[in-house]
């Protein structure tokens, strides 16, 4: 198969980036999307230039490195789909590809397709786990957990942080992101405790990281390669808001994050 | 810095009691003490996040590095089965003794019996802390955990959370750690990667990292180093570790005067996809649990080219079931990829090339209903079909071993401390638990086990025993060591060929797996000894950087782990070698049973081997480190 991309070429954060058009030929449809790039960058370095950056890792959709926004979707055509786990039998023989890295106020891009995500990692840090030492633990069966609460609980897990959710929004906002983390805790007992100061804090921190509001356009939930639904965002506004009216000195925080499920 | 014999520091006492009386004697840093120690952990994943949040949360200071851009992303990540622990909550006769028992074996008698009875005894604290964050673990109608089996085991004692465990508990212990990040107690250092280690008065004292976005160059004192890089399967270009998990930390360590243990145990995994393009990058695992209920088989006839479907029954060869009838599809990792390489050897393989087995679920599903296996198996199933075009729930999955697992690794003792004082070694980056094979599901116990639970403990006694902060960044003993990095790095980018790094990769895979795979003879293993040197010399004038080292360059970062991956084939090689007869992963043709089984050899191989770095002119030393078995018969591991 053989392809025409354009790719997003930046040297630095400093620096300003362009797009650079680049041939592809006699690409296997059992190529990874990933695994393309790689024929076109060793190409590239045959030449002696600089092969095209790109953040990537496990290549088999978990670890969250993949972040590509190809023809305008984050992690491209398919649905709950990284772009990892895209193949070019996924695309027409002949098609033009864009390549483009996420593009969000809070993920400064470094280098081609490689931008910085560890604002994310700080929401985390607001709140996003719960508080228990090494040690102090009861027997894993001291509490039952209903299996629907466990299933709902995995379901909210399964986020990867890739930032897709970010790079799909208008605003750029991490509503998709902090709710997955905030619902899987808020469904467990063992969550429950610090339920209100999690909410709280790792609201604060995505306002502080520089993500945008949440204006219910959902192309989050849409770019979503583990398809995170939206519905989250409404329990996160419940989370929030009951958050908010029972600790007196958090009710400022409250006002910019109101809508109904 | 210990010189051979070593000691492993094994604590007096009846087997069970050990870790107790251990715990009840080793020295302790007062709690206002802590705060004075700084401590370096390189490295996020599982081992690495459980242990920089617990030595954070007992006080001490750390440091935590690693070159992903986010804790999240180190490749446990990636696993999916579950993790093992002996809570018997089946009541189907599991116990610490019975878990304890069935690591030795399944490693084949090359472990300590005194490290893995202390893993059996704290796996089960693992299930209870790892719940208590909120964890969700796969769970029953009535509210309690659920478990599956696992090869080599005849009990149902694997904890999972669907098929991304690893995942779940990676976020887990990245909570805690993002907890301690959080509070000031953990310096995290994402996209920063350690280059080298600083060995002051023979004693571990920092290390060097590459800032990865801009290439500056770091020092790093600290009262301790923690080494928690993961495992090196990657050397062999195919396997299905991530594309950056590399063997630099523990061979740079190795070259400081660490001893490096067994390197040539690597586990080859029976139930991956195969690979079908010669471009393919990586080799997808799909998760043993899949045997719990796929049946395993090929043709019974050679060059059979009938698709799955038109094989009746009464033409198809479950393998497994019929060569091993008491564990069946469940048989361990070694013997089921070695059966079915033997089968494919045969000609009766299916798929492209003909390198690959069926993995066939139509039975379940009829049995069990689509429901249950797609609660059980859904997202693999769904994987599968993505990675292949193929719906696995219309016809069988094909597989094929890859490699996958480091049983090699850093030799370290009972405090998991390696040759080099205050130099520890943790996760799949120790050699210390899984002798020749590790069993499934007992790697995330492992490394869960090293951070949460034993580290604490015993590098605490390391540090009571030192004045606090005694390493500092200026000392001659960094100077030169930074030296030594720059010079390196300068070297890669000086080269200035054309050839992709990736090129010398893949030539070093297929050389790796071609002569020190899942079976090995010496007259390959010397030919592989011959071609090492003369891959590297084409590497180090023929790779081109495309770029400098004080700027962001993914090809550089590349490079220099090839490029110890270059030297680090040679001590695999070795110690396959050496070891002159097969055990587990280890499989020596020329030291077989009649019917095709590994041989062990007790009488001259019942040891661990470690490699001992001299200098790049010379062949590493080879120290041993004798394994006794008091409590267990070395026994011939049957599971026919
Ligand atoms: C596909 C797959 C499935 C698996 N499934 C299972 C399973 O079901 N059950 C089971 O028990 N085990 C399983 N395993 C094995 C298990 O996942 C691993 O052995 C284990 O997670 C390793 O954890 P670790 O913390 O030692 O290393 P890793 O998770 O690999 O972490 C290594 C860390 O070190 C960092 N690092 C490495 N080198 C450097 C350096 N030089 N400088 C800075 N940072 C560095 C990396 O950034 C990373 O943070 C599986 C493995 C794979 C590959
Ligand atoms: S919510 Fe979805 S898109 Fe957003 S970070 Fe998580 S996995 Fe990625
Ligand atoms: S590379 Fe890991 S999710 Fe794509």
């Amino acid at each position: 198969m053989d392809f025409t991309l354009h790719i997003w070429r930046q040297h630095g954060a400093a620096e300003a980036g362009r797009f650079v058009t680049y041939p592809v030929r006699g690409i296997s449809p059992d190529l990874s999307f990933l695994e393309m790039l790689d024929v076109l960058n060793e190409e590239l370095v045959g030449r002696g230039e600089a092969p095209i950056a790109f953040d990537h890792d496990c290549r088999e959709g978990i670890c969250g490195s993949c972040a590509m926004v190809i023809n305008g979707d984050p992690h491209g055509p398919l649905p709950g789909t990284t772009t990892c786990q895209l193949y070019m039998r996924h695309f027409a023989n002949g098609a033009e590809i864009t390549v483009e890295p996420w593009r969000a106020r809070a993920f400064p891009v470094l280098r081609d397709l490689i931008v910085d995500r560890a604002a994310l990692d700080r929401v985390i840090q607001a709140g996003g786990y719960v508080s228990v030492n090494t040690g102090a633990a009861p027997d894993a069966h001291a509490l039952t957990v209903s299996k629907q609460a466990a299933d709902a609980a995995f379901e909210a897990a399964a986020c990867i942080g890739c930032g897709a959710c970010v790079a799909a929004c208008p605003n750029g906002s991490a509503m998709l992101f902090t709710a997955a983390k905030v619902v899987q805790l808020a469904m467990l007992p063992q969550g429950r405790p610090e339920r209100a100061r999690r909410v709280i804090g790792m609201v604060e921190a995505m306002d502080d990281a520089g993500f945008g509001n949440c204006t219910n356009h959902y192309a989050c939930a849409e770019a979503c390669p583990k398809q995170i639904p939206a519905r989250f965002i409404a329990r996160l506004n419940r989370e929030f808001l009951n958050a908010a009216l029972t600790s007196r000195e958090f009710v400022e925080l409250a006002r910019p994050h109101e809508h109904e499920e | 810095m210990r010189t051979p014999p070593f000691d492993p520091h094994t604590p007096e006492g009846p087997l069970a009691e050990k870790w107790q009386r251990h715990r009840a004697e080793v020295r302790l840093v007062s709690p206002t003490n802590r705060r004075r120690y700084r401590v370096i952990v390189v490295g996020s994943g599982l081992a690495g996040a459980s242990a920089a949040a617990s030595l954070a949360e007992l006080g001490y200071q750390v440091d935590c590095f690693t070159f992903h851009d986010s804790p999240r992303r180190a490749h446990s990540v990636a696993a999916q089965g579950g993790i093992n622990a002996a809570k018997n909550y089946r009541n189907d006769g599991d116990s610490v003794e019975r878990l304890f028992r069935d690591t030795i074996k399944g490693g084949d008698y090359r472990s300590r019996e005194a490290n893995v009875y202390r893993l059996a005894e704290i796996s089960n604290q693992i299930i209870d802390h790892c719940v208590a964050q909120g964890i969700p673990f796969a769970r029953d109608y009535a509210g309690y955990l659920d478990n599956r089996s696992f090869g080599g085991a005849q009990v149902a004692r694997t904890f999972y959370a669907r098929g991304q465990t690893g995942q779940q508990l990676l976020l887990g212990a990245y909570g805690a750690l993002s907890r301690q990040v959080h509070s000031g107690q953990v310096r995290l250092h994402t996209r920063t990667e350690m280059l080298d280690l600083v060995v002051e008065d023979g004693r571990a004292a920092g290390i060097i990292s590459r800032r990865l976005t801009d290439g500056r160059i770091g020092r790093h004192a600290a009262d301790a180093v923690v080494l928690a890089t993961g495992g090196y399967s990657n050397i062999y270009y195919l396997s299905t570790n991530a594309l950056a998990s590399n063997v630099t930390a523990g061979y740079r360590a190795y070259r400081r005067g660490a001893w490096f243990a067994n390197p040539s145990f690597t586990q080859i995994h029976p139930t991956c996809i195969p690979a079908v393009e010669d471009r393919q990058s990586k080799l997808t695992l799909m998760s043993e649990s899949l045997r719990n209920d796929g049946r395993i088989w090929v043709p019974q006839s050679a060059h059979d080219e009938r698709s799955p479907a038109d094989i009746p029954d009464t033409e198809r060869d479950y393998y497994l079931e019929r060569m091993y009838p008491a564990y069946g599809n469940l048989s361990p990792r070694d013997i089921s990829s070695r059966a079915a390489k033997a089968v494919c050897d045969e000609a009766r393989g299916v798929g492209p090339g003909g390198r690959g087995v069926y993995l066939d679920f139509a039975e379940a599903i009829g049995r069990l209903g689509r429901r249950v296996i797609s609660d059980r198996y859904g997202n693999l199933f769904q994987m599968y079909q993505r990675i292949t075009g193929e719906d696995p729930w219309q016809t069988p999955m094909r597989i094929y071993p890859a490699a996958h697992y480091s049983m090699g690794g850093l030799w370290v003792d009972y405090d998991l401390m390696t040759t080099v004082p205050g130099l520890f070694a943790i996760g799949e980056a120790n050699f210390s638990d899984h002798g020749a094979n590790r069993l499934g599901a007992s790697a995330l116990m492992q490394g869960l086990a090293d951070g949460y639970f034993i580290l604490p403990q015993t590098l605490g006694h390391y540090l009571a025993g030192r004045p606090p902060l005694a390493a500092q960044n200026g000392t001659a003993a960094f100077e030169e060591a930074q030296a030594a990095v720059e010079a390196r790095l300068k070297r890669l980018v000086a080269v200035g060929g054309r050839t992709p790094v990736d090129v010398f990769h893949r030539r070093l895979g297929e050389l790796m797996w071609e002569y020190c795979g899942m079976s090995r003879d010496r007259a390959g293993l010397e030919q592989a000894l011959a071609e090492i040197p003369t891959l590297r010399e084409e590497f180090w004038s023929g790779i081109c950087v495309c770029g400098g080292s004080e700027e962001f360059n993914v090809v550089l970062e590349k490079a220099g782990r090839v490029a110890d991956y270059l030297e680090f084939a040679e001590v695999m090689v070795r110690d396959a070698l050496a070891r002159e007869e097969s055990c587990g992963a280890h499989f020596r043709t020329e030291y077989q049973t009649a019917d095709g089984e590994a041989q062990r050899n007790d009488a001259a191989f019942a040891h661990v081997a470690a490699w001992g770095f001299r200098d790049d002119g010379s062949a590493p030393q080879r120290a041993i480190e004798p394994l006794s078995f008091e409590h267990l018969h070395l026994a011939e591991r049957n599971y026919r």
